[in-house]
């Protein structure tokens, strides 16, 4: 198969062409095609060990393809200079699923840390923005001088979205964002995200298991099964597919559950 | 990426007239202002405008992007609060509220208090006195178990021992036995020299063999296991304790104590007196070689002098020190182990902290031997 290059179009923020992933003799990914446009939600779902992760680390160019291109803001990311790669990387977020945050800095300097990066800020004006962001994703200032490791599990979601944030990317992932949170707390966030991506006007690209929040707050769902994308659209398009995996999905008790209420929000 | 437009402000009319206005142009967004360098510029530009910003017409209409940190910088030059005279955007009043809306009530750093040295020396001793406190918790506890395990041997973690000694006994050949051959070669040529300036060859076989089986050998073989063993266990429960190992243990009913602790006491007990002998058998060699070069003695007369020379008692000292150090190196690891705490400088820390001080307690506890053992083993 020959590779297609990417062609940037108006409005596509990452295009996935023709990817294949291996590791050793696995192939997780086989002619994988994926298109995600400016300024939508599009949630990546499918089994356990579908590859869904290793996807996410493709467009963060934490992963090479075998075969096939990834293209971020219209660059491919495997063929980019390493000064490309890194103005790209300012201009994304990345929320890990345990956070990530440096367990050797606070809380503050966690945040603060993207824009000390840049060399460029006066102090101040680091601390101020520092603060904003937490108010954002509604973190107290008294948790600022707190360490990690201090922090309850959506304290550390929330400061990890804080410093995701805290350069204005236009293009967030989330690592399964709502996973190992209280359903209260999932709500909240899911709010948040809503709310930022409202206000900010984010592309969010985001990987999870949990239906709720897929339903609540995606645009678009990538389905991916059988080492591709076996569908790709609007949530009630893609509930529509005729696949097994998908039926099984999304049609299984927990799925109808959800559906239910999703229901139930659109009446 | 798109060449941007870099972000001016522009002082309309120059002159410091009475209605004077500013307006800001281009990109306000954190790329740009870091990318194009001229955030300097744009800073001195703000600190000579903040003191009368009050007074001046703001223009932010006609910027392109605006973001929350460009926002802020004009922010903090109005003082933190709205200017009266001031254009704003549509979209751009958003930004202004939310940033408005934060209450700047994060903690400053504390004050330093006048009695600070005081305060840091009795924290410092205080620490001491709780690092002496559980270390020798720690010896009881492990007393306690080697107590157990002699109940039960049956029960006992032989696994754990045995792949103990095989990562700090055997895999330490190489590095002991090539550091004790160098470590005989340097002393048996310094010595040679010396000795042959007083005619005093034979003596040559008195001062390596002495040295090396009393001293060197036990106190090559502590440092070099303090570095390599040492370490290792601190790092190693270290990660388990940041990785919620050592709780999961806990939570199973599986003591540390027994089945951590006492394993590698045990495993260098028994490892460390065997590098011993292999250490003191490398570095005679190292120094028999250098013997028959510098000195011509042959390795026949080397042997045959050696038991007269060093009498057997100081070889058994040597075997009790080796063992000591041993059991002194595996406390000291898996008391910093035990006590590093989940985040990964804490893990550098104990780790640099635990040899530090496993070495300089291998030293200490050898400065007793000298003193206990002054009137044994010599003629």
């Amino acid at each position: 198969m020959a590779p297609r290059p990417c062609d940037p179009q108006a409005g596509t923020v990452v295009q996935i062409r023709g990817l294949w992933t291996r590791f050793g003799r696995t192939v997780v990914h086989q002619d994988l095609d994926l298109d995600i446009y400016r300024g939508e939600i599009l949630s990546i779902v499918g089994g356990s060990g579908t590859g869904k992760t290793v996807l996410l680390r493709q467009m963060l160019g934490l992963e090479h393809p075998a075969q096939g291109s990834v293209c971020v803001f219209g660059e491919d990311i495997g063929q980019a200079e390493h000064e490309q790669l890194q103005r790209m990387r300012n201009h994304w977020g990345m929320l890990f699923q345990h956070g990530a945050l440096y367990s050797a800095l606070t809380v503050f300097d966690n945040i603060a840390l993207p824009l000390r990066e840049l060399r460029a800020l006066p102090e101040d004006v680091v601390r101020d923005a520092v603060l904003l962001k937490m108010s954002m994703v509604g973190l107290g200032a008294e948790h600022a001088a707190k360490m990690p490791a201090d922090l309850s599990g959506g304290m550390v979601k929330r400061a990890a979205l804080a410093r995701a944030l805290v350069l204005e990317p236009q293009l967030l992932f989330l690592d399964e964002p709502t996973a190992g949170l209280d359903p209260d707390l999932s709500d909240a966030f899911v709010e948040l995200i809503q709310t930022l991506h409202a206000e900010l006007g984010l592309t969010v690209v985001m990987v999870t298991h949990d239906l709720d929040t897929l339903f609540a707050l995606s645009s678009r769902i990538a389905v991916l099964a059988e080492k591709r994308v076996i569908a790709v659209g609007p949530t009630q398009e893609v509930l529509q597919v005729e696949h097994p995996f998908i039926q099984h999905f999304f049609r299984g008790g927990r799925g109808l559950r959800a559906l239910q209420v999703l229901d139930q929000q659109e009446q | 990426m798109q060449i941007e437009k870099a972000p001016t402000l522009t002082l309309t009319p120059a002159d410091a007239g009475a209605a004077q206005s500013v307006s800001a142009e281009g990109i306000w967004q954190v790329h740009a202002l870091a990318q194009c360098g001229k955030i300097k510029a744009l800073t001195r530009t703000f600190k000579t405008l903040a003191p009368r910003a009050e007074s001046l017409t703001w223009d932010l209409s006609a910027i392109e992007t605006l973001d929350h940190i460009g926002a802020q910088m004009f922010w903090n030059a109005w003082g933190k609060r709205r200017p009266p005279r001031l254009t704003l955007a549509p979209n751009q009043e958003e930004i202004f509220r939310r940033i408005e809306a934060v209450k700047d009530t994060a903690p400053r750093a504390p004050r330093r208090s006048p009695f600070q040295p005081v305060i840091e020396l009795g924290l410092a001793v205080h620490k001491f006195g709780e690092h002496l406190l559980s270390f020798v918790k720690l010896i009881g506890g492990v007393a306690l178990d080697v107590v157990r395990f002699a109940r039960h041997p049956a029960l006992g973690p032989w696994r754990e021992i045995s792949a103990n000694i095989y990562h700090a006994g055997f895999q330490a050949l190489g590095i002991t036995a090539l550091v004790g051959c160098l470590i005989g070669i340097v002393l048996s040529y310094l010595s040679a020299q010396q000795l042959r300036t007083f005619g005093g060859d034979a003596y040559l076989v008195n001062i390596l063999g002495m040295a090396v089986v009393r001293e060197l050998g036990p106190l090559l073989a502590a440092i070099l296991v303090a570095g390599r063993s040492g370490s290792a266990i601190t790092a190693q429960l270290g990660v388990m304790r940041v990785t919620e190992e050592l709780d999961a243990m806990l939570v199973m009913g599986i003591s540390h104590g027994f089945r951590l602790v006492l394993p590698k006491v045990l495993a260098l007990a028994v490892a460390m007196p065997l590098l011993v002998v292999w250490t003191d058998a490398m570095a005679l060699i190292g120094g028999m070689i250098a013997g028959k070069i510098e000195l011509d003695l042959s390795a026949r007369y080397f042997l045959h002098k050696l038991p007269d020379a060093v009498p057997i008692a100081n070889y058994y000292i040597g075997l009790l020190k080796g063992a000591t150090f041993g059991v002194l190196i595996a406390l000291v690891s898996c008391h910093f182990g035990m006590r590093i705490k989940p985040n990964t400088e804490s893990l550098g820390h104990g780790t640099t902290t635990s040899v530090v001080t496993a070495i300089t307690v291998v030293i200490l506890a050898d400065a007793v031997y000298a003193i206990v053992f002054s009137n044994v083993g010599f003629y």
